[in-house]
């Protein structure tokens, strides 16, 4: 108990650090500011940053890691905090963060896949075929994301955000969803499985059902993926497991997977494009990959529920900023 | 009664191994080059100075007035620092790809056909996507 305290306490305050540096990077560059005095830049010359190089990339740093612990205590993916928050607080465009955003949800969907699939907690029969739809959607949605006005990204992406927040709220998954009987296309995909759970040692068999609507609902996952380089575990989870029938377990392990294979064509878009600029792109990276592992190991001992509300707090925020933003107020 | 196969089928781990190895090669690939440019060891194709300032305009932008190249136009400009990190990304972006390609092997020799068709077609799929085939929609 005295553990949890201490660790809460470190969090907390890491937490407030985090906001704290916002704040403060928020009030000294403005991105509003920093886009009109950019803009004056490119017509004459001058600075835009008061910072000098290094120091946007090294807050983002410290920033993507406390991101990182904050997103695996509420259990949702890096990019979709990414984006929006570091789209809103930070003076790079958007264009640049959405590039940012899908590899920094890449990399963390490719680290944890070896462990998911080697513990069958994500399913190749599962993935393989959502995969393929969900991936050539995310290339459609990734033009459509770059070939459209900024505003209109920025309003479309403020009402997804938003919308991801009430999802979190009011989504109930199910552990262990009953399926009665497999549609004959999940039958034909062989989309069954059993894995084990080792707290009790029990072995948990499950099947799919319910396959052409899923299917046909991953097209729309992917457009979103690709658009606005978010990632998209928020709505693959929810499908897997309450509309397909997946165990949350294994729903969430081959959520994670799909974005690896997902999120693989819509970067590859958005660096054919030139969006993708190292020195903001590679702190967030290894910023959020590193806040990953610490909070995995705080997720054992720290109660997540206070965070999870704040993240949804901090998604309506950020939406609602980002639709305000998109809609020009 | 049978009991279930709790186990990974093995091309199921084969393509974890290769995840495995590939993903931290690449991120490993990703800070030694990161710290040659931001060191200074190898100098940048953009300017520091430059990509502060431009990092807040649209990527159009940014691409014309720093005569950037799109596509794969970064791999001939592998001796600046700045795109010697895309070494690591392109690592980590094709990785998936070359996971794929003995997965539709081991389908096809398993007679799985459906699958080997379905891992094929996202082989061509992820290679139109890193192509840069089409292009030429960003503002």
């Amino acid at each position: 108990m005295k553990l949890n305290t201490k660790w809460m306490r470190i969090l907390g305050g890491a937490a407030m650090g985090a906001l704290l540096l916002v704040t403060l990077a928020w009030a000294s560059n403005n991105p509003e500011l920093a886009d009109e005095a950019a803009k004056q830049l490119a017509e004459a010359t001058g600075t835009t940053s008061a910072l000098p190089w290094w120091g946007w990339p090294t807050i983002l740093l410290f920033f993507c890691f406390i991101l990182g612990i904050i997103a695996v205590l509420a259990g949702v993916g890096g990019g979709v905090l990414y984006v929006p928050l570091v789209s809103g607080f930070f003076p790079f465009h958007l264009d640049f963060v959405r590039g940012a955003g899908l590899l920094v949800a890449l990399a963390g969907a490719l680290a944890a896949g070896p462990g998911l699939l080697k513990r069958n907690l994500a399913s190749l029969r599962l993935a393989l075929p959502v995969a393929l739809i969900a991936s050539s959607c995310a290339i459609v949605g990734a033009f459509l994301g770059l070939a459209l006005p900024n505003h209109i990204v920025q309003m479309c992406l403020g009402g997804t955000i938003m919308g991801i927040a009430i999802l979190l709220l009011l989504s109930k998954n199910t552990a262990r969803p009953v399926v009665e009987k497999q549609d004959a296309l999940s039958l034909a995909f062989g989309m069954r499985g059993a894995y084990m759970e080792p707290a009790t040692g029990e072995i948990v068999e499950w099947k799919t059902h319910r396959t052409v609507m899923g299917l046909l609902l991953f097209i729309v996952i992917g457009i979103m993926a690709g658009m606005f380089g978010l990632g998209a575990g928020w709505a693959n989870v929810p499908v897997l497991n309450l509309l397909m029938g997946a165990p949350l377990k294994v729903a969430v392990g081959t959520s994670k997977f799909l974005l690896s294979i997902t999120d693989t064509s819509a970067a590859w878009v958005y660096l054919n494009q030139g969006c993708v600029i190292p020195l903001m792109a590679i702190p967030s990276i290894v910023g959020l990959m590193m806040g990953s592992f610490v909070g995995v190991r705080l997720l054992a001992i720290a109660k997540p529920t206070f965070i999870r509300y704040m993240v949804i707090g901090v998604l309506l925020f950020a939406g609602g900023k980002a639709l305000a933003k998109g809609l020009g107020f | 009664m049978n009991k279930p196969e709790t186990n990974a089928p093995a091309e199921q781990i084969a393509y974890a191994n290769i995840l495995f190895y590939g993903c931290w090669s690449g991120l490993a690939l990703m800070l030694v080059t990161y710290l040659l440019y931001v060191t200074g060891i190898m100098d940048p194709y953009v300017s520091m100075d430059n990509v502060i300032k431009y990092w807040s305009l649209p990527v159009g932008q940014y691409l014309t007035d720093n005569n950037v190249p799109t596509g794969w136009g970064w791999a001939t400009l592998l001796t600046n620092g700045d795109f010697l990190n895309f070494l690591g990304i392109a690592l980590l972006g094709g990785l998936t790809i070359v996971a794929y390609i003995p997965l539709t092997i081991t389908y096809f020799k398993k007679k799985d056909f459906a699958f080997a068709i379905i891992a094929f077609l996202e082989v061509l799929v992820l290679c139109f996507a890193a192509s840069g085939i089409v292009g030429g929609g960003a503002h």
